[in-house]
């Protein structure tokens, strides 16, 4: 029964989370006219700096503040990652390489690109998941 | 400036989006790639809500000429696929897989101020600057 209640709050604050995010990158397109890629928006901070540096800074700063604030008021919501350092490294490294490479990452190629029906976001999507899963299956689980 | 503001908030709504859904637990997101282990499939909701909303809502946004600040959208125009998008969203995978966050879920926990995001920060941007490097010596 418990067991029960604590999935379904967490399929809820899921869905929930998820409609946030689709609201602000809603709200990025209506504004600056620009996909919600956040790989894009950070990538494009990196040396040599593409066009649009302030807005992209900005909405870098809002997510680190949002960090701040979530280890104040949410801080169950926040966990470090079940991997040593070294491979989190590996993994950072990895994650910003293949998403520039790749021209996007979850946001980007999932929540945009996905609902834009394109369809090189739906392949990207399909890949990144296999390898996701495949990398999990083989380096072992969170427990 | 003003812009500038509204990016902010538009970036701490999407940075609390994540944190809501989970996203910024890198264990949760293990599990939820965990398919043959520990299934937690609750994660799906996360794309699925975001989806659900941004389907609709930019179709409407895209009735207008031009978004508030600048001239035009910018919207992706390539339909081709190519050897770097899967190679890419493959390596990314592993990553993601390896370490339990995403690009956005690693800014906001690195913000947060645990070991964990800082590491993942800073090699992110190493790592993009990597591929930086190489695209630019490439097209020389």
């Amino acid at each position: 029964m418990h067991y029960r209640r604590a999935v379904s709050t967490a399929w809820l604050l899921a869905l929930a989370g998820g409609a946030l995010i689709g609201l602000a990158s809603t709200l990025l397109l209506l504004s600056h006219g620009r996909i919600a890629g956040i790989s894009g928006v950070l990538g494009a901070l990196v040396p040599p700096a593409a066009p649009g540096a302030g807005w992209r800074a900005s909405f870098v700063a809002g997510m680190l503040v949002a960090g701040v604030l979530a280890a104040v008021v949410a801080p169950g919501q926040l966990g470090g990652s079940p991997r040593s350092l070294p491979l989190v490294a590996l993994a950072g490294l990895l994650v910003g390489f293949g998403t520039r490479l790749g021209s996007g990452c979850t946001s980007g190629h999932g929540v945009c690109g996905l609902s834009r029906l394109s369809r090189r976001s739906l392949v990207a999507v399909s890949t990144f998941m296999a390898t996701g899963v495949l990398t999990v299956w083989l380096v072992g689980g969170a427990a | 400036m003003r812009s500038n503001v509204l990016a902010a908030l538009t970036g701490a709504l999407f940075g609390a989006g994540l944190v809501l859904a989970g996203m910024t637990d890198p264990a949760r997101v293990i599990g939820f790639l965990d398919v043959t282990g520990r299934w937690d499939p609750s994660l799906a909701f996360v794309m699925g809500g975001a989806v659900l909303v941004y389907a609709v809502l930019y179709r409407l946004v895209l009735r207008r000429r031009a978004p508030w600040f600048g001239p035009a959208f910018h919207l992706p125009t390539r339909d081709d696929l190519d050897r770097a998008l899967v190679l890419g969203a493959a390596v990314f995978g592993v990553g993601w897989g390896l370490g339990g966050l995403c690009p956005g879920p690693g800014i906001v926990v690195a913000g947060a101020g645990l070991p964990t995001g800082l590491v993942f920060l800073a090699a992110m941007i190493a790592g993009m600057y990597v591929q930086r490097q190489i695209a630019r010596r490439a097209s020389r």
